[in-house]
């Protein structure tokens, strides 16, 4: 069941597109924003709000990587894998990502705090190696740097 | 026309096409997997790349996409540069990284796109040497089989599923290397044309799982030409046979029928053949007799004279002819009830004397302006639903022409379009699956489905008839349609004998009319039940209270029933009328409960197992052929009662000889008719030109296929691939000895691998093989024009055709306003693609998705009799007894008016509309009291 907020919200981006089912991805994101993820029974609620199908809105929340379909944990890093970053040694922050903070691309540590992405060029390559914790950007990193941040996320 | 030139050649080619359309057409073999005939081009594949030259000196050129190139006048390309081949070859390879090459178990094999077009760009050594990526597929329902690890991500299904078919139900997830063709959840398929999944897929993800449970090699296929026998539309299928059981249909190319489609039911409901409940053995007072035996006692019984034949709406003209020609014309009853058969007479009527032609499913496509009174046509004829979504983008197709768009770029013309939908009025008392494109929908009662139309008729016209009490805002909506179909180029209106009002056929046929009357071609789309109900309104005879009066009176004494269950049909009353005659033949392929009644049993054979032609709703006619020879001792009914028939002269011939005093004849033959029916009894073809004898209005029958006699280059057509394996071997378990081959002397067709190779009529088309091509993708070198009629034109004959100019007086009386009656119910039929049809729901995947009896109740009423959705309820139809059934809650139901499902178990032969009581007597689990 949407919450009386996510359905106003999701109202209120229905409201500026010409069909209702346009509204697809911001209306995920409205219940992203609330729960972390969408369930496939918030998928299925959201597809009932804006009379589509499960599967037409299933469709449109795996084409957007940003729409998560699995639980995440408290924190999510979008790591940059792409060209510049892979030239300024984003492996190494992989690796020590893994080794100290026991988090894999892909993975949710155990107690839920962080959960490690893969992204394709944030648009910092002048800052390369960059990530991008919770919306916010990251810039030249190093290990050293990269532990100070994260010591400090809850 | 335009010229383009192909490796510096001209040639002529059709304006408005795509260079890969142009390029198939003039026999090139250029690969592809995106494009469509029926669905056009997207580009999405790469695989149809050619090169395009600026101009004569120009030798560089550059790599197009052929699919999404206009075939202009002047433009040079080249199929067989070096680069564009290397570029063909590469994207094969590149779709096959993460194929999994498992053709051995692929149920595509041996007629796989993809194994075609790899072999033709000569990709034939594998180098990636990586992991592929894998997928779990799913589980959608008991049709069609998912295998998504096969997939090249062609778009196809989903394109045809959503735009063709409109399904929400399957779509594309995910992104480059991983996108997922399926649905959101495991589960059946929700579109009734799943099936063609089958077929529009290139590769081996989606495969027929019916086949898959008797699976055979397609080339291991015995296949023959046929038409569905599951609906009124006559969809040209070719069902194919191995070792005596019937493993599955498929398309059959139609221009102006079913086009490269069918729907599940035509699809999927053949396995009613292979049933444990088939007649195979003749029986006489419930043991089996021998076929002579047999054959004998009802020559005897229909010897003593006093003996009527009851004809059937699901055998062939021929068949019901056959049964005719035995009883004599005035001793032959139609096999409908009176209902029914006047509702089939009323279509005939309309469509062989109105102005107004009837629309093929092609025309039906192609329509700029639609309206549709009383009939939810995806249940009734599934495929009319796909023509009629095509129809709506008749008119928007306009915005794209403007911004020259052509008409084959599909992606483009679509995202011009957006949700943009030509005019489409629905008229039905419940929500019907094409209310989705419907530009305004009305949700009225049967009979103020009829005034409605009644009004836009006069609408049209001044002179046509007024409709009385019709509320103004009605009679403005009816001005403001008839407004629109008489500003479209080709209107069409659709009806149908499903809801049971001939008053709403009336009001469509007006509609028609009028419009003719009104210089506007509008063309008339008639819905009947079953495959050949115009042929047997063409056919005629009484109605089934007709032919038990005359058991009742006495004058008859022996009923021969055809193919029908007389259960099914009419009430009680008349059927124990006839039944209770003192002796009842039954000819039929399944043991129902009118077999069960006889003295005489005949297994008839059924659609694959023997010839005939059925007329469809337009009033072609279209012959089927045999497939296979069936186990034990099935004949086509029509050749059972051609063998009666004969058995009787002989008889009546002796008898004359005996008593004319002369010399006894001692050489009447002894023999069981088994063994002599081939040199003896009666060619089909003579009893096609006995009937057109008797009956000239059905001349255009003997045109519906080449006869026997025709042959190609003096061959006959085969019915076996050339690669057939192991002809001799099938039966090897029970016999070592090399069967014969069948002869078969009716047909121009061979139960054999042997005769003409090459490209036969449409009508004696057999399979779609040609050299390079297996899948049945090589219907293009069916066709004069890709995408065009076949070659030497589509198969089957129209009887009858309007011609435009006769002029048939208005049905002159709309039916009064619907009232409600208090505490009563409105009953009409409701029909489900799956389950009120007789023979499909025999096949397990269609029984399981038949619904249970219900009770359809709008919200109103169902409140007004306590009951919730799934409840117990108890129905009296004018007073007849009692039926037990769960209501179920129908949110777009016009009050005053309930719905019964079409066709299913006790309820079949009840006669509706009629009204009805309802009491609620239970409650469901957890429901509130
Ligand atoms: S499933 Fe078949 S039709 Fe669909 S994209 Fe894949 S290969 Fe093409
Ligand atoms: S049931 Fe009707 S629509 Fe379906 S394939 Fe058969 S003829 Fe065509
Ligand atoms: S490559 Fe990493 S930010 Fe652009
Ligand atoms: S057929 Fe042309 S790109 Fe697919």
């Amino acid at each position: 069941m949407l919450t009386e907020q996510e359905r106003a919200e999701i109202e209120v981006h229905a409201a500026c597109y010409l069909h209702r089912r346009a509204a697809g991805p911001e209306a995920l994101k409205v219940v992203q924003a609330h729960r972390g993820w969408v369930s496939d029974e918030a998928l299925a609620d959201v597809a009932e709000a804006l009379g589509v199908t499960a599967t037409e809105l299933e469709s449109l929340a795996t084409a957007y990587t940003m729409i998560f379909r699995r639980p995440v944990g408290r924190h999510v890093i979008l790591l940059c894998d792409s060209v510049s970053c892979w030239v300024m040694g984003y492996e190494r922050l992989v690796e020590h990502l893994r080794s100290r903070w026991g988090v894999a691309l892909g993975e949710t540590t155990a107690d839920e705090r962080l959960t490690l992405l893969p992204a394709a060029c944030l648009g910092a390559c002048d800052r390369a190696p960059a990530l991008m914790i919770d919306g916010v950007l990251y810039g030249d990193l190093t290990v050293e740097k990269l532990d100070r941040i994260l010591e400090g996320l809850k | 026309m335009a010229k383009i030139y192909i490796e510096n050649i001209p040639y002529e080619v059709a304006d408005g096409q795509n260079l890969l359309q142009a390029c198939l057409t003039l026999g090139f073999d250029l690969p592809y997997f995106c494009w469509h005939p029926a669905m056009h081009a997207v580009g999405a594949c790469r695989q149809c790349a050619v090169k395009q030259f600026k101009d004569e000196a120009d030798t560089k050129g550059r790599i197009v996409m052929s699919c999404m190139t206009l075939a202009e006048e002047g433009i040079r390309i080249s199929i067989d540069d070096p680069e564009a081949r290397a570029f063909r070859a590469g994207v094969i390879e590149l779709l096959m990284t993460n194929h999994p090459h498992d053709c051995p178990v692929c149920d595509e094999g041996g007629e796989c796109h993809l194994q075609d077009m790899t072999v033709m760009t000569g990709h034939a050594y594998r180098r990636y040497r990586f992991t592929k990526r894998t997928h779990r597929s799913q589980n959608l329902g008991p049709f069609v089989q998912h295998e998504m690890n096969r997939c090249i991500a062609c778009y196809r299904c989903v394109r045809f599923y959503q735009d063709a078919a409109g399904g929400r139900d399957l779509d594309v997830f995910q992104w480059h290397n991983h996108v997922y063709f399926g649905r959101a959840n495991d589960g059946p398929l929700e579109n009734e044309l799943s099936g063609n999944l089958v077929e529009i897929c290139p590769t081996g993800v989606f495969t027929d799982k019916t086949f898959k449970r008797h699976y055979a090699r397609p080339w291991d296929l015995q296949t023959a030409p046929s038409v569905c026998g599951h609906c009124s539309l006559g969809c040209n299928t070719i069902p194919g046979e191995r070792g005596g059981r019937l493993r599955r249909i498929r398309t059959r190319f139609h221009g102006e029928v079913n086009g490269y489609f069918l729907c599940d039911r035509g699809r999927f409901g053949y396995e009613f053949v292979n049933s444990a409940r088939r007649v195979r053995w003749a029986r006489v007072k419930q043991k089996e007799v021998p076929a002579a035996e047999a054959v004998a006692h009802v020559a005897a019984l229909a010897g003593g004279g006093r003996v009527i034949g009851i004809g059937s709406p699901r055998a062939s003209l021929e068949s019901n002819f056959a049964l005719r020609a035995l009883v004599g014309a005035e001793c032959f009853y139609s096999g409908l009830a009176a209902k029914e058969q006047a509702l089939a007479a009323l279509v005939l009527e309309i469509l062989r004397e109105g102005p107004a032609r009837a629309a093929s499913l092609h025309e039906a496509a192609c329509a700029d302006a639609v309206l549709l009174l009383g009939e939810d046509v995806t249940q009734t004829a599934p495929l009319l639903a796909a023509s009629l979504r095509q129809a709506v983008l008749t008119q928007p197709i306009e915005i794209a022409t403007k911004l020259n768009i052509h008409r084959f770029h599909d992606a483009a013309v679509r995202e011009a379009l957006q949700k943009e939908k030509g005019p489409f009025f629905v008229a039905t008392a419940d929500a019907t699956k094409l209310d989705d494109i419907a530009t305004t929908v009305f949700r009225e009662a049967p009979e103020e489905v009829a005034r409605l139309g009644f009004a836009i008729a006069r609408g049209v016209q001044g002179d046509a008839p007024p409709v009385v009490d019709l509320p103004p805002e009605r009679r403005q909506a009816a001005g403001l349609i008839a407004e629109t179909l008489r500003n479209a180029q080709r209107p069409l209106v659709v009806a149908g004998v499903a809801g049971g009002s001939a008053e709403v056929i009336q009001a469509a046929a007006n509609v028609a009319w009028a419009l003719c009357a009104a210089g506007v071609p509008a063309k008339l789309l008639l819905v009947l039940p079953e495959c050949n109900s115009l042929g047997a309104a063409l056919l005629g005879g009484g109605d089934l209270e007709a032919a038990a009066q005359a058991v009742r009176s006495g004058a008859a004494e022996t009923v021969i029933v055809l193919e029908n269950d007389l259960t099914r049909r009419a009430g009680t009353e008349t059927v124990e009328a006839i039944l209770s005659a003192p002796h009842v033949v039954v000819l039929d392929a399944i043991e129902n409960a009118t077999t069960a009644r006889a003295e005489v049993v005949l297994p008839a054979a059924t659609f694959a197992e023997t010839n005939g032609t059925l007329v469809n709703n337009e009033g072609r006619a279209q012959r089927f052929f045999q497939v296979f020879e069936p186990e034990g001792e099935v004949r086509g009914s029509w050749r059972w009662l051609g063998e009666i028939e004969q058995k009787l002269k002989i008889k009546n011939e002796k008898l004359k000889i005996d008593s004319d005093g002369e010399e006894k004849r001692s050489s009447v033959p002894q023999q069981s008719w088994g063994l002599q029916r081939q040199e003896e009894a009666e060619r089909f073809d003579e009893v096609v030109a006995a009937m057109v004898r008797a009956m000239p209005e059905l001349a255009g029958v003997v045109e519906a296929a080449p006869g026997a006699g025709f042959r190609v280059a003096g061959e006959k057509i085969p019915r076996q691939a050339q690669r057939q394996s192991g002809r001799t071997a099938v039966p090897g378990e029970a016999s070592a000895e090399e069967r014969s081959v069948p002869a078969d002397a009716d047909t121009a067709l061979a139960f054999s691998m042997e005769g003409y190779a090459g490209i036969p009529p449409a009508a004696l088309v057999a399979r779609y093989r040609r050299p390079g091509w297996n899948s049945n993708q090589a219907i293009n070198k069916y066709q004069q024009e890709v995408g065009g009629p076949p070659r030497g034109g589509d198969a089957g004959k129209r009887l009858f055709d309007a011609a435009g100019l006769r002029e048939k007086p208005y049905f002159s009386t709309a039916p009064a306003a619907f009232v409600r009656r208090a505490g009563e119910l409105w009953v009409t039929a409701a029909w489900h693609v799956f389950g009120s049809e007789e023979l499909s729901v025999l096949s397990p995947g269609v029984a399981e998705l038949s619904p249970e009896p219900y009770l359809g109740l709008s919200p109103e009423d169902a409140a007004a009799l306590g009951a919730k959705d799934g409840d117990l309820v108890e129905l009296r139809i004018a007073g007849g007894p009692a039926h037990r059934l769960r209501a179920r809650v129908r949110p777009a139901l016009v009050a005053g008016v309930a719905t019964l499902p079409a066709g299913l178990g006790e309820l079949a032969a009840m006669e509706l509309p009629a009204w009805g009581k309802a009491v609620t007597i239970g409650r469901t689990e957890g429901g509130a009291a």
